[in-house]
């Protein structure tokens, strides 16, 4: 029997461990002479306060979405997939190619494709890291770590001696066509007569993010896949007794997740910068595992945690431009975040679950 | 290739597998304990800053070096608390110690100095300078044994000669020592040594302050012996390609020692040449870079024998009730 009712347990914990990393991360700023609560103040205004701030955050959160997914999805089978870095930068790669291979007559078509390609690059990636651990029992979160720089060398190889244009000098490959430009919101959301910033890189990606998240959904508690998935994720070996092959069931996992980290790159490399850069990923990878950490590994809570991740990231830069607070504070909450909801999950759930038990107590004598 | 030139890129390699053998050194004793450890790279890193920070504010370069290994014992001290007392997940740990050390360290260079989250250049006490064996200069006239002996043996910092005779002491911790027997037992089969009536709380904490400590002296070699100062993120994957280099030796001192000298020559060509001309076919930079990486993903794919980590590795000890 749960010592603590449902609602403790999804809302109460992330909460407190959110409350603790926000009590350090004032301390933080407090340490290094600046006002938290102007800090605060500045970060809802800059990120919350206009269209031109929503279009970021929302922007920052879809990439979030994605790589959030992409973790909760091997959480469930009992995987740490910390590789969602390297598979979005590989999915990057096949946007890229797909976006300047083929003359797109549509964007809407070059989008479909450019998905296509951007999950099926993510998921060749996390393919190597997931057979070698389904069948040599090779640690996932090991094999990941090794292929996030195998692939930051891959696409440095890539864009350096392959997809530069002639005559460039930064490692990028050329703007892609005007075709394949997808709608802002802005551009959606005029035709309503809503006015949106023009400027905010906020594109359609959001709306198939969203689309993911159901049906990430859908496939975790709705469907047969879903249920080896969770039951291999909670007993490996029980799950092997129900007849749920491990290699399969690991590999689909994976592939599944490596997809999601893949897929960001409609948002960054083709929504937003349209062309690949180096650094194009820049840590969202990272981000997803406080992402799916915060969100308890449910899709509703990946999406409230990557627009809460997405306030953070555009809330920082305005720290940054504005203040003497540089961006990597963003990183130190991020770190936090990890550190309370993940690691130290224990040291807020002991004495959660110790006063339920004293209240179940109590009301029982 | 002339003779001078290779012994020059030899004492490249030794300079960089410096701080990857003392990193190597610190996994070893936290992983043999069933502490995983990826956050190497973020402790050494916290401890690059502090060091560089402190050598530059006082000149002296060994209390930088103090200060950095405290840093790294802080992280160290965290990842105890996440993953021993509290059993959490030690790579949910690693993750969150790696970027808390990545933010905190340019936000503290920033509000220090005001030099865009680097540390001032150090000179002087304030660095570990080369230091000269006996009898370099006059042996350095010997032909062949002089010029190796001179460049490549001698004129290192003091890490360096700590860094290479911590893989004997490694060694002979864990395989000759009461201690280091325990210490291994606690990453086989905790439950063993807990029914003898040995701490394995204590016995982790130890391994993981070991752990700490090594990773404080690679990091204070980084910031203040390497390079003059810290810049943002100058660990630049070391820390996991100290890990990579566990993997590969098998978790043991003498084996790393090597690992860790072929990953250092890998990083020394790399550096030293763009792209390697091999006739037929031209080995680009970014292969090199990779190599390390690329080698233990062989090695986990199980060529050249079973990568086998300590039993316990990873998982939290509970006590039977």
């Amino acid at each position: 029997m749960d010592v603590m009712p449902k609602w403790a347990e999804v809302i109460l914990v992330p909460l407190i461990s959110l409350i603790l990393a926000a009590i350090l991360s004032a301390l933080v700023i407090i340490a290094i002479g600046e006002d938290p609560v102007a800090a605060v103040q500045l970060m809802v205004t800059g990120a919350l306060g206009s269209t031109y701030g929503w279009g970021y955050t929302l922007y920052y959160a879809t990439n979030f979405m994605f790589t959030g997914l992409a973790v909760a999805v091997a959480f469930h089978a009992g995987l740490f997939n910390i590789g969602g870095e390297g598979q979005a930068m590989l999915g990057g790669l096949g946007v890229a190619l797909i976006c300047l291979l083929i003359p797109w007559p549509h964007w809407s078509l070059a989008l479909i494709a450019a998905a296509g390609g951007a999950a099926l690059f993510g998921a060749a990636w996390a393919a190597i890291p997931a057979y070698l651990q389904a069948s040599r029992g090779s640690h996932i979160v090991i094999t990941t770590i090794m292929f996030n720089f195998i692939a930051a060398a891959v696409l440095n190889y890539m864009l350096v001696n392959v997809l530069r244009p002639a005559g460039a000098m930064d490692p990028a490959t050329a703007r892609f066509p005007e075709t394949v430009h997808l709608p802002s919101l802005h551009e959606i959301l005029a035709p309503l007569g809503i006015s949106f910033s023009k400027a905010a890189p906020a594109n359609v990606s959001l709306v198939i993010a969203v689309l993911a998240c159901f049906l990430v959904w859908i496939l975790i508690w709705r469907t047969p896949l879903g249920l080896e998935i969770r039951s291999f994720g909670k007993s490996g070996r029980a799950a092997r007794y129900a007849g749920i092959g491990a290699v399969r069931i690991t590999m689909i996992a994976m592939l599944i997740s490596g997809g999601l980290a893949g897929l960001m790159a409609i948002n960054n490399v083709m929504g937003e910068a349209e062309r690949l850069v180096l650094n194009a990923v820049e840590g969202a990878g990272f981000i997803g595992i406080a992402v799916a950490l915060m969100g308890r590994s449910h899709p509703l809570g990946v999406f409230l945690a990557a627009i809460l991740f997405g306030f953070l990231y555009q809330g920082g830069a305005e720290l940054a431009l504005w203040t003497s607070i540089p961006r990597e504070l963003i990183v130190v909450i991020q770190a936090l975040v990890i550190l309370f909801t993940g690691a130290l999950d224990n040291m807020v759930r002991m004495p959660l679950e110790k006063m339920f038990l004293a209240m179940r107590r109590s009301r029982e004598a | 290739m002339d003779y001078l030139t290779l012994i020059q890129i030899l004492d490249s390699s030794v300079r960089l597998a410096t701080p990857l053998l003392l990193a190597c050194l610190a996994g070893l004793f936290s992983e043999r304990a069933g502490i995983f450890d990826i956050g190497l790279e973020g402790k050494m890193l916290a401890a690059a800053m502090f060091s560089a920070a402190t050598a530059a504010i006082t000149g002296s370069v060994w209390l930088g070096l103090l200060a950095g290994i405290a840093a790294s014992l802080t992280l160290s001290g965290i990842h105890g608390l996440a993953s021993i007392t509290f059993r959490g997940n030690q790579l949910i740990s690693g993750v969150a110690i790696n970027f808390l050390a990545a933010g905190i360290t340019v936000l503290v260079a920033q509000d220090w100095f005001r030099q865009g989250g680097r540390t001032p250049q150090l000179s002087g006490g304030a660095r570990f300078e080369g230091f000269t064996l006996p009898f370099a200069e006059r042996l350095g006239a010997i032909p062949l044994f002089g010029p190796a002996y001179e460049e490549l043996v001698s004129g290192h910092s003091i890490l360096v000669y700590i860094a290479f005779l911590a893989v004997p002491a490694t060694w002979y911790v864990l395989f000759r020592t009461r201690f280091g027997l325990r210490l291994r037992a606690v990453g086989e089969n905790p439950a063993a040594v807990d029914t003898a009536g040995v701490s394995v709380v204590g016995l982790r904490f130890a391994a993981v302050a070991i752990c700490g400590v090594l990773c404080g002296i690679a990091g204070a070699y980084l910031a203040t012996a390497l390079q003059a100062g810290f810049v943002k993120d100058m660990t630049a994957g070391r820390g996991f390609i100290a890990l990579a280099a566990l993997i590969f030796a098998k978790w043991r001192p003498w084996a790393a020692l090597w690992t860790c000298l072929l990953f250092g020559f890998l990083q020394a060509i790399a550096l030293r040449y763009q792209n390697i001309d091999l006739g037929a076919i031209t080995v680009p930079v970014q292969l090199m870079d990779a190599l390390p990486y690329i080698l233990v993903v062989v090695i986990l794919a199980g060529v050249g024998g079973k990568a086998i980590p300590p039993r316990a590795g990873g998982e939290p000890y509970v006590k039977e009730r």
